[in-house]
């Protein structure tokens, strides 16, 4: 492994939450400082923008079972065309990741085919069916990262309480889901004028914050390290500031997808933007933006969900939720920058910095020593999204045809540069 | 003429000049309809299919005959049962339909928005039949005739909408097409049957009858489906009666000359008391029937021209 010197790169650095012109010494897949170095390689960065790369929490790679709509493979492409350098895989897979014989085929297959970082998350209960614990212990040593049961809520609270207690001896972060799951049942959209005009299942945005008080109760009781997948409503959002405030060890994320778009995107009944919980207000979606640019969401997340035609050609009380997000993150997360809500340290707080430091990596950092996880990009680049042109299986974006700024322009995972193989591959 | 659409999908997008269109139309056939021989041949040769994946008799029975008295080959399919329970999709069916040449797809499905993605699959002209809790677009149309011919006019009315308008698509299209004809539209129902913000949707929401009728020209009772009847939605069939059920008693709260109406099939007793259904001075519901043939004679008749003209590549479709 060699050494690489940025030059002429605009920094944007989360950690000190600045941004300068400046150079970035590499060496040995780590970062070494801002100097000069002898005989290295020099990559002009052409005054564009070197972050560190993106991490996201809760990608769904559709390997084992449904191969067919993503492999580690197509999802590691995608992920590095979207400046994404660690991808936190989710255990809903078909089996579920709930042994370490089923998490060390994963990690397996991650290593032989996926150019990025990826950290498996296993199920918090077996096969995810919320009544009994999975081997949290043998699956933490096996390499799990975190431990959830995704979009399915444990809805015994006696089973999570024991579930938290047990997986806070063991220092492990759980990550939950937050809508209370009777009310929630069946909801293909958000209660309001729009889901009734459309005559759609809807569900109170209440009831995510009914889960999150549910969860924030057990929390308290159990002293387990949690962290909420999305927070998506302006009700929930008090809830979590004031249990922040109470010094609780809970975090919280949000998907792309509800900072940049909202239930009336929907439209005539389009599936691409069916996803889970459904698209909110536009009242719900300015709230958690601003919760973004606060600090107090932590995380963006893509919640890559690839879907074949199939399963989304169909009424929308049938279709399947889920949209991908992993070569689309980057684009539409600019749209929070460009629409003036936050600035490119503060964005990259949320999609690298701090999930990095929830999961405990060194990653999210451009001082010396993290390691060398970088994205180059230009936050300004327009270009109008072809679906098929995007590296998933899947094609369920929401962003078809859409008019966006921001193209990714170079990616090294520890130094290694995987984005021009990426180029030549395709 | 001014209906120019290749599908009636639901009333949200007409405007109201095509709603007249419609209607005037219908009203000739509703002539014809009374007539002794009662056959047109706007249809003839044109196949015609009406597609139930949900249970109708009334609807698809109408649309049958409304198709037949035009001089369309008419084919029914019940699809509850077969084909979805073999795993096909709605496209899937779509295609194999599509694949016979059909003119006029009649559909009925249980879920929103399904009879919308079924007609971007195919080449013909599609007509919602009811489509979840969306829309109803003919019901809609044939109550606004009856409407019509009772009242003499089709707007500055006051018109109630009673019952479970949360599950109903015949609200849905009942209010769209009675506000673009700028008429004053009422919703009256228990809460927890009325959509949560339905005061959003430019009308007037009540919660009690005596209130909602006050000086109504028309009152218009929703069915209650029976399985929302019982501690899900309302405590009972008899406590809903009581409150929400039009008797003598409620009805006199309205124009001494209101109309009652009603989609059918009617829960006598439940949503509606029997004496009021059966006043021949008051209530219209056999008009509403009658009228149903002659709108869906109307509507394909219309579609069926857009149609024709499409295919003969004038380009009007829209």
């Amino acid at each position: 492994m060699g050494q690489i010197l940025f030059q002429n790169a605009r920094l944007i650095d989360p950690e000190t939450g600045t941004e300068a012109l400046g150079s970035l010494a590499v060496r040995d897949g780590r970062i070494t400082g801002t100097g000069g170095m002898e005989g290295a390689e020099v990559v002009d960065c052409g005054g564009k923008c070197l972050a560190p790369g993106i991490v996201d929490i809760g990608v769904k790679v559709s390997e084992p079972g449904e191969r067919h709509k993503e492999s580690f493979r197509s999802a590691g492409r995608a992920a590095v065309a979207g400046g994404v350098t660690t991808m936190v895989t989710r255990p809903d897979t078909l089996p579920a990741i709930d042994t370490p014989e089923v998490l060390e085929f994963v990690r397996r297959r991650a290593n032989e085919a996926a150019p990025v970082n990826v950290l498996p998350m296993a199920a918090l209960t077996r096969g995810r069916e919320g009544r009994e614990m999975a081997e949290i212990g043998f699956l933490l040593d096996a390499g799990a990262v975190a431990f959830t049961d995704c979009d399915r809520v444990v809805a015994n609270t006696k089973v999570f309480s024991r579930c938290l207690t047990y997986a806070a001896s063991l220092g492990v972060l759980v990550i939950g889901h937050c809508q209370e799951p009777v009310l929630s049942e069946g909801a293909a959209a958000t209660s309001g004028k729009f889901a009734a005009l459309k005559g759609l299942p809807s569900v109170s945005p209440m009831a995510e914050r009914m889960g999150l008080d549910r969860d924030i109760a057990v929390v308290e009781m159990t002293g387990a390290r949690y962290h909420a997948d999305q927070i998506t409503t302006a009700r929930a959002l008090t809830r979590l500031e004031r249990a922040k405030a109470a010094g609780l060890d809970l975090t919280a994320g949000v998907s792309i997808h509800h900072l940049t778009l909202n239930e009336l995107d929907v439209g005539d009944y389009r599936t691409f933007f069916k996803v889970k919980p459904p698209l909110r207000s536009e009242d719900d979606r300015i709230a958690v933006v601003e919760a973004v640019a606060s600090g107090l969401i932590d995380v963006i997340s893509s919640m890559h969900t690839p879907q074949d035609e199939e399963s989304k050609r169909l009424p929308f009380e049938e279709a399947a939720s889920g949209a991908i997000g992993l070569e689309t993150l980057l684009p539409a997360a600019m749209r929070l920058v460009h629409g003036g809500h936050m600035d490119l340290p503060t964005l990259w707080r949320a999609l690298s910095l701090n999930p990095s430091r929830r999961l405990g990596l060194e990653t999210g950092r451009l001082s010396a020593g993290a390691p060398a996880d970088l994205v180059l990009f230009d936050p300004d680049a327009p270009f109008v999204l072809d679906r098929f042109k995007l590296h998933s299986k899947s094609k369920n974006t929401p962003f078809d045809e859409a008019r966006m700024q921001g193209k990714v322009l170079g990616c090294w995972v520890a130094g290694r540069d995987v984005f021009t193989d990426l180029g030549a591959e395709s | 003429m001014s209906f120019r659409a290749r599908h009636l999908l639901g009333i949200e997008h007409l405007a109201p000049d095509e709603i007249t269109t419609i209607l005037d139309l219908a009203e000739s056939y509703a002539e014809l309809n009374r007539s002794d021989i009662k056959h047109g041949d706007a249809l003839k040769g044109l196949t015609q299919i009406n597609m139930f994946f949900e249970a109708s008799t009334r609807t698809q029975a109408s649309f049958e005959l409304a198709g037949k008295r035009l001089g369309a080959d008419v084919m029914n399919m019940a699809l509850g049962a077969s084909s979805l329970k073999k795993g096909e999709t709605l496209i899937d069916t779509a295609l194999t339909l599509n694949a016979m040449h059909p003119d006029l797809l009649v559909v009925r499905h249980p879920h929103s928005g399904a009879v919308s993605l079924l007609s971007q699959k195919v080449n013909c002209a599609v007509l919602n039949a009811g489509d979840g809790r969306h829309e109803h677009p003919t019901q809609a149309l044939l109550d606004a005739l009856t409407i019509r011919r009772a009242k003499g006019r089709l707007h500055r009315l006051t018109v109630a909408i009673c019952g479970d308008i949360a599950h109903s698509r015949v609200a849905r299209s009942n209010i769209h097409l009675l506000g673009k004809m700028e008429n004053r539209v009422r919703l009256v129902a228990p809460p927890t049957l009325m959509p949560s913000q339905a005061s959003e949707w430019g009308v007037e929401v009540y919660g009690s009858m005596d209130e909602g009728l006050k000086d109504a020209d028309v009152v218009m009772m929703l069915r209650l489906q029976k399985e929302r009847m019982d501690g899900a939605f309302i405590p009972s069939e008899r406590e809903y009666f009581h409150r929400f059920g039009l008797d003598a008693e409620k009805l006199a709260h309205a124009k001494p000359d209101a109309i009652v109406m009603h989609p059918g099939p009617m829960n006598r007793g439940v949503e509606i008391d029997g004496t009021i259904a059966d006043d021949i001075n008051r209530s219209v519901i056999q008009d509403q029937v009658e009228m149903g043939v002659a709108v869906r004679m109307a509507a394909m008749d219309l579609l069926a021209r857009n149609l024709k003209a499409a295919r003969a590549g004038e380009g009007v479709l829209v």
